[in-house]
């Protein structure tokens, strides 16, 4: 039986398509993987003991990343004890008080445009509402653009984690005479904790990368500095500044501290997957 | 099971079916077979009380008109099942009784359902006052994320304020009443969903009578049970009949014909018929309920 | 029934704690709209002077003079749009190769495992494709594609005008395809999303008639997912807009409009990280922030258009 023309034809497209398609995979994992590649490289060689020990160095001289890496810890930290539970609250309100009203479907809808504004924009915001307002940088400010960054992650994902808890369990629960609070603090948020801890994680690792709005907020520093209410250094910033420097001390240190904060965003994303599938594999 | 006997009120005897009438029915070819009824003869006949009335009730979806003039009574410790095809609205009735419809809008009742000669559709009515009062049980088990003791405490906690002993005793008598107290007392801390469903069903059943209720409801708690698991849940229903007024929505007649002592038949969102469970099940007054019963529809 | 007597006055605290807890997440669902109003409110209050001084005349103004206080927004805005267009048109083809292929080709023992790595792709911050861009990237262009695109493509009368001027490295090219590789995980992971919405009945239909896998995927597929597709594109779209960082260190920082696709250029978001510590004067400030207005408007529009047509794929899948 002979294959007619036009299936050929068929064929032939077919599997130029796929072949495409398989091309395009292999290009553009190769091309991440080129990124990650050199990323290892570079950063692993500036990977020290002293990396994590010594502070900012001036231009031309060792050193290391300690206060960049404890300005981020301390921003990202005050960032999400501050957005994640207004992101868990309106996250509430939008699951549990209002599933179809209109207001909640603006919330909603301004929510997720928040969720992929550009984060400079962000910045220029706290800008002029703290920097300018308390005549300095800070920390706080910093802080703050992260939590404005934080809070919309937050609430999409307890939303949609809350969405999922059945609603025969809010019944069982209020029919024992339970008020609504309790149904929503005990039940629901008991059985949605897994997934809604692991909204914040992703949260976390989102800020973990974000430079621009801590441009013009948190700005950097160059030395120690527990103070909160002046410019603090952080990580991005400082591989921002050092890498588009000509020194190559400081060009070393900026692929190291670009690796460290690659490392813990993966780490945080791949716990909250390990999380997530643990969750769905007990039940 | 003997320390359930020494608990139950002893001024009934309950009597339960024997085995040659849990036998499937076989189809005979031309008369067709009605459901047995449990005959429990030696309940004393004495003064029963009405726990609920429902006065001309009717109930909206929206704009679906799903109960249309109900009139019927509860009787206290009495079981009263409700029974129909599905959609005839006997789940719907039922979420009335504790308001439970409240926690969706849109919906609207009409009439009166008069309990203890309240009528608790009275928008003053206090919901979670009320539903305190009235315990429900789902078709499908609800235990919460929770151990199985919090399960049980949960309704205790809302509304008492009790030493951790006192605690302890009432949550242990709530699970011996719903016969799980030897498969749960090891494992009090663990979570209530490593129980198997039957097991979850009567950790649910536990939970509504750890606060005790006037009213037990149950919406078809055996359609999502192993068989094993309903006739241990059935037994328990007429063990739990003598302390509360039960009323009972089943899809099974012959479940309704073993447990209840009152049957309602549901169709379309009407009442068509309510009387005694004997009476319905032998002597049905109207066609439609001959119909349903003998499995000419539903 | 003892414990019945307690429970009116129990049950009139727990209301009160009841509406207290409501109208506390009501508050905090408004604060996401306030800080939407607010981040408006204080552009559109800090842009205002220069937007009254140089009146529509910024749009189109290519100069940005710091010393004679003489700014427009033409070249920002042109490097805006331009890197993006060229990072999609990198990154769209290559996206639907890859969701086409996550979707129909697959091996099922890859699916998931790829499937993750992809998303895990899209959380790399985007600093880490800037400076792969800047010490990587730039260089490798520099050395052998831009010259090899100057004696060709640069050669031809007419588009050769892209490719005019000197093998920087850096430039509008350079930043539009780390932006490209930059969105190109986001948008697998969105397009793999859309096309899973897809019911397998209606695909295995269509095998079943005998149909190959692209005439599945443009006859069933695409139609039914259309919507989604473009919305996924517009999200893509509207990050690679707002990027600051990917573009920021191989744009070349350059105020000016030209012709060609390698000279250095500057975006709107590159703009403000490189300049706005710096600035000194209200003018220069006012422009900037006017600068970051026009991003804010663009990027809203475009995210704003995404969204629903996402949600109109939603609610089409739901039914």
């Amino acid at each position: 039986m002979a294959i007619s023309p036009l299936y050929a034809k068929r064929r032939v497209i077919n599997v130029m398509v796929m072949g495409c398609s398989i091309s395009a995979t292999v290009i553009g994992i190769t091309w991440l993987g080129l990124v990650l590649y050199a990323l290892l490289l570079n950063g692993f060689s500036a990977i020290s003991l002293d990396l994590f020990t010594q502070m900012t160095p001036p231009p031309g001289s060792k050193g290391g990343l300690l206060n960049p890496i404890f300005g981020s810890l301390v921003m990202t930290l005050v960032a999400t004890l501050v957005g994640a539970p207004i992101g868990i609250l309106a996250g509430t309100f939008l699951a549990e008080y209002s599933r179809g009203g209109r207001f909640a479907e603006v919330i909603r809808f301004i929510n997720d445009i928040l969720l992929s504004a550009p984060s400079i924009i962000v910045g220029l915001f706290v800008y002029e509402l703290v920097v300018v307002r308390m005549g300095h940088f800070s920390a706080w400010a910093g802080a703050t653009a992260l939590a404005i960054i934080v809070i919309p992650v937050v609430v999409r994902t307890t939303e949609d984690m809350l969405n999922l808890v059945p609603n025969s369990l809010r019944e069982a629960a209020a029919a024992l005479g339970s008020p609504k609070w309790k149904v929503i603090v005990m039940v629901s948020y008991r059985a949605a904790r897994q997934g809604m801890l692991t909204g914040i994680m992703l949260a976390v690792a989102r800020i973990a990368g974000e430079t621009a709005p801590l441009l013009f907020t948190a700005l950097n520093n160059q030395f120690w500095s527990t103070n909160l209410n002046g410019p603090m250094a952080n990580l991005p910033v400082v591989i921002f500044q050092f890498a588009m420097s000509p020194y190559a001390d400081w060009q070393s240190l900026a692929w190291g501290g670009a690796l460290l904060v690659t490392f813990a965003i993966l780490v945080l994303n791949i716990t909250a997957r390990v999380l997530t599938s643990w969750n769905s594999f007990k039940k | 099971m003997e320390q359930l006997q020494e608990m139950t009120s002893s001024d009934t005897e309950t009597v339960h079916s024997g085995p040659e009438e849990r036998e499937p029915e076989r189809a005979a070819p031309v008369s067709v077979k009605r459901p047995t009824v449990s005959r429990d003869k030696t309940i004393p006949a004495r003064a029963e009380v009405d726990k609920v009335a429902v006065n001309n009730l009717n109930f909206y979806y929206k704009d679906y008109h799903a109960l249309k003039d109900i009139n019927l009574t509860l009787r206290d410790k009495r079981v009263t099942a409700f029974i129909g095809p599905s959609g005839c609205g006997k789940s719907t009735l039922l979420r009335v009784l504790n308001r439970i419809y409240g926690l969706y809008p849109g919906l609207k009742a009409t009439g009166e359902v008069m309990v203890d000669g309240v009528n608790i559709l009275d928008p003053k009515q206090d919901l979670n006052l009320l539903r305190s009062r009235i315990g429900m049980v789902f078709q499908k088990p609800t235990p919460f994320p929770m151990s199985i003791f919090d399960n049980v405490a949960f309704g205790i906690r809302l509304y008492e304020k009790l030493s951790h002993s006192e605690l302890q005793d009432r949550v242990e008598q709530a699970l011996r009443r719903a016969a799980i107290w030897d498969e749960a007392k090891d494992k009090l801390k663990q979570s209530g969903l490593s129980l198997s469903g039957g097991q979850q069903q009567r950790l649910c059943i536990a939970r509504a009578v750890a606060v005790r209720p006037e009213i037990i409801l149950l919406d078809e708690p055996t359609s999502a049970l192993d068989p094993l698991s309903t006739q241990k849940v059935e037994e328990l229903i007429s063990e739990l009949k003598s302390d509360y007024c039960i009323a009972i929505v089943t899809h099974n007649m012959q479940q309704a014909a073993r447990s209840s002592d009152y049957t309602a038949f549901m169709y379309l969102g009407e009442l068509v018929e309510f009387s005694e469970t004997e009476a319905l099940f032998t002597h049905p007054q109207k066609k439609q309920t001959e119909d349903y019963i003998t499995g000419r529809f539903g | 029934m003892q414990a019945a007597a307690a429970r009116p006055g129990q049950a009139r605290f727990q209301l009160i704690l009841d509406l207290g807890f409501k109208y506390l997440t009501f508050f905090f669902a408004g604060v996401v709209l306030l800080v939407l109003c607010g981040v408006i409110f204080t552009l559109v209050h800090g842009a205002w002077p220069a937007l009254k001084l140089f009146g529509l005349g910024f749009f189109i103004n290519e100069s940005w003079n710091p010393v004679t206080d003489n700014f427009g927004a033409l070249a920002p805005i042109f490097g805006t749009i331009v890197t993006s267009l060229i990072a999609m048109l990198i990154g769209v083809p290559l996206s639907l190769g890859v969701a086409i292929f996550l979707t129909e080709l697959c091996p099922g023992v890859l699916k998931r495992p790829l499937g993750v790595v992809i998303e895990l792709l899209a959380g790399v911050p985007s600093i880490i494709y800037g400076i792969w861009g800047l010490f990587v990237l730039a260089p490798f262009l520099q050395e052998h594609v831009q010259p090899f695109l100057i004696d060709t493509l640069g050669q031809v009368p007419g588009i050769g005008k892209l490719f005019a001027g000197p093998p920087l490295g850096i430039g509008i090219l350079t930043a539009g395809i780390i932006l490209g590789l930059m969105v190109l995980p986001f948008i697998s992971s969105i397009m793999r999303d859309v096309f899973e919405t897809v019911p397998s009945v209606l695909r295995e239909s269509a095998y079943g008639l005998g149909a190959t896998t692209w005439e599945v995927i443009w006859s069933v597929v695409l139609p039914f997912t259309r919507v989604g597709v473009v919305g996924g594109i517009m999200l893509g779209l509207g990050r690679a807009l707002g990027e600051t960082m990917a573009v920021t260190f191989v744009i070349g920082n350059a105020h000016r409009v030209t012709g060609s696709i390698l000279a250095p250029g500057t975006t709107i978001s590159a703009s403000l990280a490189n300049e706005f510590t710096e600035a000194v004067g209200d003018v220069y400030m006012s422009s900037l922030i006017a600068l970051g207005f026009i991003l804010f408007i663009i990027t809203f529009i475009v995210l704003a258009i995404a969204k629903t047509m996402l949600l109109r794929l939603q609610a089409r899948a739901g039914n």
